[in-house]
């Protein structure tokens, strides 16, 4: 437990004095990676800790980086007012989304994210008044707060920095919770849990919202960061993609997400500088994950931790638990 | 022992398409009453429990608790009011250890399910893990503890599937065949525990070693083809002629489902 504070605290040190050895392309690649990671932590709360598939996932991005950026363009560029604006276009969204999507399970509710999604796609990409069309959304102005303007890079990567930490953290919280452990009851065994009293459709609905809401932070911030967003960021292979960072990072962890997400974005920029079928890399590194390393990068990693202490024998609580269940 | 009726089950139906699993059912259960229920496979048993726990709605018919009609309640509102039902094949959080599946129901009762902002460590719910440590104590499951339950015997697996129906602290528990697959020595061991739950515990068992049920019920319900054959003292059950007929004509099979 200690050996695991003081790794946390490093780790966050280093991330800290990240733009002091990293060049401007650099910091913004590592801005980019954070983004993506609280955008697949988000995902993670649905598919690795509850056991709902979803492929839509994009749909919470895309209205979350919309309405930031219509915010920030119609009313004000502040991240007091673009934020939350952001956060309740999410939360309403994936209210009602997910009414519907909680009366199916397995793979029909990944068909019905997927379905819903791809409607929140169209409709972005028809309102050309309201969201620039195909075309995108551009001219946002920069970001300001409190006085604080983050058009300079390095203020912005602190303040998505600090965003990153507050998610992670509160995410690390919820999932051992008495709430959390009732999501990952209700990934090992829903009729189970049903028989021990829970209404697990509530809890179900809770986790498609909070993680609907991270999404639209994620994609809020995307917005601030890039000052720009196009359907692309909207369509179905945005919600694969983080499904795949997730997978190879290790659904049910809390680092894997984030690992995953840091994997996808370096490996996109080195390939695709190489070559344009950057993608089917990407599907090559995804099959040999699922076939070989089912439990990602933190899986990876704790076998050889695991390894490593064998010596010092002892039980230890293992937390990367199989997901993603057959029947899902 | 005369006490108000727990459970009214009134012209209970279930089919499915054309099948009729179970045929206009009624009988009362009273407060406190061991009820053991018998008959050979294909009897309705397991169906009749999916139509009490509210697993399955019935086609026809009504089900009431302490006076109130439970017909249409869901099942996970059955569990919270106290009917509460184990399974037939063991039905468990495999991945999870043996304590996680103990809390999930303790804290259920607790009413803590929506606590979000505090881990659930032993120092911040010293009380919810001590009843855990005390409930394992008691069914002798200490040494497990930490253990996943995948990692079990079968027999282990079995006991911690009881342990979660009565962790709840229901008021009508429904065991389905609680020692299926168990060696000799396992069943002895959980009879005497289910033995000395209390009197106030409302208890009805399905089961095919008729050395356990025989031991454990005060009234015994026969079923047979979807409808009940006898009902009453065990005694006379025993010794029913009709009901040794069917279980010397199903001898074979009733050896080969345990």
């Amino acid at each position: 437990m200690k050996k695991g504070i003081v790794l946390t605290a490093a780790v966050a040190l280093l991330m800290g004095l990240a733009p002091f050895f990293l060049s401007l392309f650099h910091l913004n690649l590592f801005t980019e990676i954070l983004i993506l990671g609280i955008f697949s932590l988000s995902l993670n709360v649905l598919v690795g800790y509850t056991g709902m598939v979803s492929l839509g996932h994009a749909a919470f991005f895309g209205v979350g980086a919309y309405a930031a950026g219509i915010a920030a363009k119609e009313m004000s560029p502040n991240l007091l007012a673009t934020l939350p604006i952001a956060l309740i276009a999410t939360i309403m969204v994936a209210a009602v989304i997910g009414m519907f999507c909680m009366k199916v399970s397995g793979f029909y509710f990944l068909m019905l994210t997927l379905a819903f999604s791809q409607m929140i796609y169209s409709f972005i990409h028809q309102s050309t008044d309201l969201t620039g069309g195909s075309n995108g959304l551009s001219g946002i102005p920069a970001p300001v707060a409190g006085g604080i303007d983050f058009s300079n890079p390095v203020l912005l990567f602190y303040f998505i920095l600090g965003v990153f930490f507050s998610v992670y953290a509160g995410l690390s919280l919820l999932v051992h919770s008495p709430f959390g452990q009732v999501l990952v009851g209700i990934r090992e065994n829903e009729t189970r849990m049903r028989s021990m009293g829970y209404n697990t459709t509530r809890y179900k609905y809770a986790s498609f919202i909070i993680a609907g809401a991270l999404g639209g932070l994620a994609g809020s911030l995307y917005t601030s960061f890039n000052g720009f967003i196009s359907p692309i960021d909207v369509y179905w292979t945005m919600s694969g993609s983080v499904l795949i960072m997730v997978i190879i990072g290790g659904a049910g962890t809390m680092a894997g997400p984030v690992l995953g997400a840091a994997l996808i974005v370096i490996l996109e920029t080195i390939v695709s500088s190489y070559t344009h079928s950057w993608m089917m890399i990407i599907g090559i590194i995804f099959i040999i994950f699922v076939v070989f390393f089912p439990k990602g990068l933190t899986g990876i990693a704790q076998s050889i931790m695991h390894r490593m202490t064998r010596s010092k024998s002892g039980y230890k609580e293992n937390h990367s638990k199989a997901v993603l269940k057959k029947n899902a | 022992m005369k006490s108000e009726p727990i459970l009214q089950v009134d012209g209970v139906a279930k089919s499915f398409g054309g099948l009729n699993i179970l045929k206009n059912l009624t009988f009362d259960v009273r407060k406190g009453e061991r009820i053991g229920i018998i008959g050979p496979n294909g009897a309705g048993k397991t169906t009749f429990y999916n139509l009490l726990a509210g697993d399955l709605d019935p086609s026809k018919g009504t089900i009431h608790y302490c006076g109130k009609n439970i017909t249409s309640m869901p099942n996970y509102k059955r569990a919270r009011t106290g009917i509460v039902r184990t399974f037939q094949k063991n039905n468990l959080l495999t991945e999870l250890t043996v304590l996680e599946n103990l809390l999930l129901v303790l804290q259920r009762k607790e009413g803590m399910g929506h606590i979000w902002f505090k881990r659930r460590h032993r120092k911040k719910y010293p009380s919810l893990f001590q009843k855990a440590d005390e409930l394992l104590h008691t069914w002798g499951l200490e040494q497990q503890t930490n253990k996943v339950v995948k990692s079990l015997s079968y027999g282990e697996q079995r006991q911690i599937e009881i342990l979660l129906g009565i962790a709840t602290e229901p008021n009508v528990l429904l065991l389905d065949e609680p020692t299926a697959g168990m060696s000799q020595a396992e069943t002895d061991y959980i009879v005497d525990l289910l033995r000395k739950l209390p009197k106030s515990l409302t208890l009805m068992i399905i089961e095919h070693d008729l050395d356990v049920v025989f031991g454990l019920a005060d009234r015994m319900i026969v079923l047979y083809n979807g409808e009940i054959l006898v009902e009453g003292d065990p005694h006379l059950v025993r010794n029913d002629k009709r009901v040794n007929d069917i279980y010397i004509g199903q001898e074979a099979d009733l050896s080969a489902s345990s």
